[in-house]
């Protein structure tokens, strides 16, 4: 096996294990046990958690300290990270400092706009875009440099990811778009949250046709909805996300105290129909602040137990 | 061309109260066409200041109004010279660029703003103004069809576009045409849509404003 990091995710992929990710957004605060009680909830049912850096542009407790306190907890981290809020010098710093924590695997984000947050006010960096922080990392690792060209010493060891929409617009071009973040060194991608299932296997055999899915190991974003109103708000009010009308129906369709349970019987449904489709590497589940409920979809899909590395 | 937009009359008042003898210097060139700084909008501001100090019964104010070609030549700046003698400020609505041109010619009286400057950009139709550059520094415009990514994506993205369009729309706001929807578009109409397999890296903002006050030597100008 051609291991290019100390990554366990790049480990299980590579095996041929279908990957099971899920990920914790930090607290509006420095309390760390939010983040440790997260992780305990999902540490036995998952091989790494992502940790979000600010996600909508809420200011929170930063990705890398959170990375830090799952890994003493033994669990393995991937650390987010958006161009949004962080010059070329402050990405590499926090590459280096992540580095030095041994977390070895990153998902590189250009983040959502900041008018979405609590600072619609302060300046949007974007220094370099997603695609060049992949390269930047790729970089980094591979030839041991900085962007400067100087030589690091301990280059970064990590395992380079970035996400994918397939539904956003224009759709013709979201496949020569992940072509070009593969051609920039991505290994790993984690995708939007997946509802609309015939238009994500539509994107796959389009991305098949171009052997992508040779290349890159593909990971399918799976977020249970917890209720009607849930769907109708990810359907019109979230950027970039499709919700197919019948899922929105569906769920409506029940008592509400049920529905959360429909949102999780959708999502299982849903895994066990992707897992069939050649390509999918991995599943990322995304339980937005509903952590609880991540062992039951791993269970329930067939993905439990996780293999031992 | 540059444009901008008259502050609020409020903020106007405020800046010029303290002073008894005001020139209204208006910019005859971008300014004006963008309907913030003309002869036109210098005769309105002065009628409505005229009429906001009458109502407030606050002492009087005397109110000169002139506009020269451009305030941010010195061969025509130079026109402005009686008027600011005779008056105890000059409330500029020229561009910033006007502003520090009188300020720097005129260094003993005071040179308040009266326009904000927004942006460089274009008239879409009449009333509509849309930002079309960012004076980067270094165009790139050649490789998108001739719409510039730097300032018109909403995150300045070199690459191609973000997850976050849909429709054509920018997440930011519906009202914003995505950057990518249009290079896109017009690429494919140019058939150059493999300019964008291109991977580009990290933009030299040196030559933006990240590289400092920037200038410009044309030796063969130089007298």
């Amino acid at each position: 096996m051609n291991l290019k990091t100390s990554s366990k995710l790049e480990k299980i992929l590579k095996q041929g294990h279908i990957a099971v990710t899920s990920e914790c957004g930090p607290p509006r605060g420095s309390d760390p046990e939010v983040i440790t009680k997260k992780g305990n909830l999902i540490k036995d049912h998952v091989d790494c958690v992502n940790i979000t850096d600010n996600q909508t542009s809420m200011t929170r407790m930063c990705s890398l300290a959170a990375c830090v306190h799952l890994k003493q907890m033994g669990i393995e981290p991937v650390l987010q990270m958006v161009t949004r809020d962080r010059n070329r010098i402050a990405l590499q710093s926090d590459i280096l400092g992540a580095a030095s924590f041994d977390i070895h695997n990153i998902l590189c984000l250009t983040g959502d706009h900041q008018s979405f947050g609590d600072c619609p006010e302060g300046q949007n960096v974007h220094d370099l875009d997603s695609m060049q922080l992949i390269q930047t990392v790729r970089y980094m690792r591979d030839e041991g440099k900085f962007l400067g060209g100087d030589d690091i010493s301990r280059p970064p060891d990590m395992f380079v990811g970035a996400a994918a929409n397939p539904f956003a617009d224009p759709f013709e071009i979201r496949v020569p778009r992940l072509a070009k973040k593969v051609a920039c060194g991505v290994e790993f991608i984690q995708t939007q949250c997946i509802y609309n299932l015939d238009k994500f296997e539509e994107w796959m055999r389009r991305l098949r046709e171009r052997g992508l899915h040779e290349k890159v190991y593909i990971m399918a974003g799976m977020t249970p909805m917890k209720s009607a109103g849930m769907a109708k708000f990810m359907k019109n009010r979230v950027p970039g996300m499709d919700v197919p009308d019948e899922v929105v129906k569906r769920l409506a369709g029940v008592e509400k105290k049920k529905q959360a349970q429909e949102g999780i019987d959708i999502c299982v449904e849903a895994i066990q129909r992707l897992k069939e489709v050649e390509g999918v590497a991995g599943f990322h589940v995304m339980a937005i602040e509903w952590e609880e409920k991540v062992p039951e979809i791993v269970e329930r899909s067939g993905l439990y137990p996780r293999p031992a590395i | 061309m540059i444009v901008g937009e008259q502050k609020p009359i409020k903020e106007i008042m405020e800046s010029v109260a303290p002073y008894k003898r005001v020139l209204i210097l208006g910019c005859g060139t971008c300014v004006k066409t963008c309907f913030a700084g003309g002869e036109d909008e210098v005769e309105v501001l002065a009628s409505a200041l005229r009429l906001a100090f009458k109502t407030k019964k606050q002492r009087s104010i005397e109110i000169e109004e002139l506009t020269i070609e451009r305030q941010c030549e010195n061969e025509f700046i130079q026109e402005a010279a009686a008027g600011i003698g005779r008056n105890d400020v000059v409330l500029s609505l020229a561009c910033g660029a006007g502003v520090q041109a009188m300020a720097e010619r005129f260094p003993a009286a005071p040179v308040l703003p009266g326009v904000n400057t927004t942006f460089i950009g274009i008239q879409d139709r009449p009333g509509i103004f849309s930002e079309r550059c960012s004076g980067c520094g270094d165009c790139g415009l050649a490789r998108f069809g001739g719409i510039c990514p730097v300032t018109r994506c909403s995150k300045k993205l070199l690459n191609g576009p973000c997850g976050g369009s849909q429709n054509g729309k920018c997440e930011v706001d519906p009202s914003i045409d995505c950057a990518w929807h249009l290079i896109i578009e017009r690429l494919t109409e140019l058939g150059q849509l493999d300019n964008l397999k291109t991977y580009i890296p990290p933009k030299n903002w040196q030559t933006s404003t990240s590289g400092g006050p920037r200038k410009l030597v044309r030796e063969d100008q130089i007298i």
